[in-house]
């Protein structure tokens, strides 16, 4: 098992280096002088020359990328030009949104979307099977802000004065405000590394008001998590409903499912132990798929619920054309589902040891 | 063809058909291919006859026309003095219906447009890497890897950021992240093509490269073409709509599905109608894409159809 995760770590390194071409690329490939378009009109010879001498935009490629990569694995992004802060303080800061947002993605669309799969798969062609799978096929077909905002106005809107109203934008109810970790135990000069961690930790609502014992904020937060988890969750939730019930639908017509009941195995077993089993390998492989989907959900949906997530953040300083930090962010974005992908297969190896052999 | 049987009764052998015809007629029986072609010709009929359908400009400003104004239908008991609006005014006093309409044209040709651009490409850089082989297979599918290592719309908002935002540019973007599926489909083609024997009797005839790829990976490369593509005009759509709506895409003002959203996704609570419709336009033209894949997949399999309903 070791073994197989070393090589697959180690298989990552070229998509990783990939990547970094590719952002390395982005301000490099951008029509014009770089320091005319991210300046604009503050643009002087004098101001151009300074700009292209400070991000060494004078240099050989080759030297430039080099030093990019060096950077980056030191943890330098450089710095916003719009903030004037470094751009990973900024990632510090948006991430944890994103996170929290993919992360109750992902709870709503694999819990629901096995539970919708497996009853249409068990009870085939009935009312349930046929009004789950026309469901499916409307949900992977609905733009996931559209669907943001169709939630946000029934439930804040229509269901205002009911139990059931949820807020429709902002990650807390305005008046409460994340305390900064840093501040509050006295650890505001901390080095890099552990600064970004305690950073993440501290400006995500869920960890920080956990470690705080701070449960009416955990209760706010979570409130506020509902509406835009369940925009991002469904599209996934569609196809992972569509893949759990044809890949049970196949393992179900095998032989052995037929000697298990024929041996006279109650169904729940014959379901739970040999059915479900087999039946992992494709219903992982979309879930990790599908988390692509999800981290591009939440840029999307970010906007509609005014989220200061990394989707926000990204819109905003493309339009701004605050290029260090649309490179940072796409790093990080980009590593992110390559980790989820590496998840993924180092499940398969757990579910499969088979394909820890290979 | 049938000339060698002329003793048998007809019923007893049942009817050849060619396989296209089978294919069609599987199509057809098809019910959720049904019901996507029925909604992909409802959109392209609106496309086509959008000019006959809309009753205003979608671009012009009425202005008689109170902004944000609720739909007025006069088959509903909204008062005939006042002029009808099947689905309301929008922000700047245009008709939604009309610009919903003209929406269509734009968001098929989006579709269209790109995917055909990304299975061009596609499918020359795969049959590149399958014919050659060697160090250029390896550069060019480790390029697609990484284009892969991407979510595809958050790749398609990193090159609007190179490219500039506007509409031109976000159809390139979109077209770029959707060519690795197909380059990957035609590479594998060619390699399962390219050793069989009756390919190396026809090289050995002296069949060029190109002759090659059009008579024998090609076809066999069509199937997953036609299913990807359709699917990936779907995605395609939707996610020219995404950039859209973050204000990368189409510009003002364009009666683009996306950006109707995005531009009044403010007016939710006070004029809902302005973000019901468009999204709904979306997602019935996704909605036929996907159907029709789907059909298109099990009718082209036919082993693959049967395996999913035993």
């Amino acid at each position: 098992m070791l073994q197989f995760i070393t090589r697959r770590l180690i298989l990552l390194l070229p998509v990783f280096i990939g990547i970094l071409l590719i952002t390395f690329a982005i301000v490099r490939l951008i029509p014009g002088d770089p320091c005319v378009v991210m300046l604009g009109e503050r643009a002087t010879p004098e101001k151009c020359e300074a700009f292209k001498e400070r991000f060494g935009l004078n240099d050989n490629i080759l030297v430039q990328f080099f030093r990019y990569l060096v950077n980056i694995v030191q943890g330098d992004f450089g710095v916003s030009i719009r903030f004037g802060r470094p751009v990973v303080d900024v990632i510090a800061e948006r991430l944890p949104m994103t996170f929290e947002l993919t992360l109750g993605a992902m709870i709503f669309s694999t819990s629901l979307g096995i539970v919708f799969g497996l009853v249409s798969a068990l009870k085939r062609n009935s009312v349930i099977d046929v009004i789950t799978m026309i469901g499916a096929n409307i949900g992977i077909s609905m733009p996931v802000f559209w669907l943001g905002l169709m939630l946000a106005y029934v439930f804040a809107l229509l269901l205002k004065d009911t139990a059931l109203y949820i807020p429709p934008s902002g990650r807390l109810t305005p008046g409460i405000s994340l305390p900064s970790l840093a501040t509050l135990w006295g650890l505001g000069d901390l080095p890099g590394l552990p600064k970004f961690l305690l950073g993440l930790i501290s400006n995500s609502t869920l960890l920080n008001s956990l470690l705080t014992a701070n449960f009416a904020m955990l209760r706010d937060a979570l409130w506020h998590l509902i509406l835009p988890s369940v925009a991002v969750g469904t599209i996934p939730m569609a196809v992972i409903a569509r893949m759990t019930r044809s890949s049970l639908l196949d393992i179900l017509g095998q032989d052995y499912i037929r000697t298990a009941r024929a041996k006279g195995l109650v169904e729940r077993l014959v379901i739970a132990r040999h059915a479900m089993r087999n039946a992992w390998i494709p219903i992982v492989t979309i879930i990790g798929l599908e988390t692509g989907q999800l981290l591009a959900g939440a840029v999307l949906t970010e906007t509609v619920f005014a989220l200061p997530g990394v989707g926000t953040a990204l819109k905003d300083a493309i339009l701004a054309r605050d290029y260090p930090v649309v490179q940072g962010l796409t790093v990080v974005i980009a590593t992110t589902f390559v980790i989820a992908n590496l998840l993924v297969d180092i499940s398969y190896a757990y579910l499969d040891p088979r394909i820890r052999m290979e | 063809m049938n000339t060698a049987v002329p003793k048998l009764s007809a019923e007893a052998i049942p009817e050849r058909r060619s396989p296209t015809v089978e294919t069609i007629r599987r199509l057809l029986r098809h019910r959720s291919a049904q019901v996507g072609m029925a909604l992909l010709g409802f959109m392209v009929l609106i496309a086509i006859f959008a000019p006959w359908i809309a009753p205003y400009d979608p671009i012009a400003i009425l202005k008689d026309a109170p902004r944000r104004a609720a739909p007025c239908i006069h088959l509903l008991g909204c008062p005939p003095e006042r002029a009808q609006h099947l689905m309301g005014i929008d922000g700047n006093s245009r008709d939604l219906f009309s610009r919903v309409i003209y929406g269509s044209r734009l968001s098929l040709q989006v579709g269209i447009v790109t995917i055909t651009f990304a299975i061009l490409v596609g499918g020359l850089i795969g049959a590149l890497a399958g014919f050659i082989g060697g160090w250029l297979d390896n550069i060019l599918m480790r390029l697609m890897d990484v284009l892969l290592a991407f979510p595809s719309l958050l790749l398609a908002i990193a090159i609007v950021a190179v490219l500039g935002t506007g509409l031109i540019n976000a159809l390139l973007a979109i077209g770029i992240v959707s060519i690795p599926i197909y380059a990957r489909i035609v590479r594998a083609s060619v390699l399962s093509v390219k050793e069989l024997d009756f390919v190396s009797a026809s090289r050995a005839l002296g069949a060029s490269k190109l002759r090659l790829l059009f008579t024998k990976v090609l076809p066999n490369a069509l199937t997953p073409l036609i299913v990807r593509g359709t699917l990936g005009i779907a995605t395609a759509i939707l996610d020219a709509a995404g950039l859209s709506f973050l204000g990368l895409g189409a510009e003002k003002p364009i009666p683009e599905w996306g950006l109707m959203l995005g531009e009044e996704r403010n007016s939710v609570f006070n004029a809902p109608h302005l973000v019901f419709f468009p999204g709904l336009a979306i997602m019935i033209l996704v909605l036929s894409f996907n159907l029709l894949g789907d059909g298109l997949r099990d009718a082209l399999d036919p082993r693959l159809a049967q395996n999913r309903s035993a």
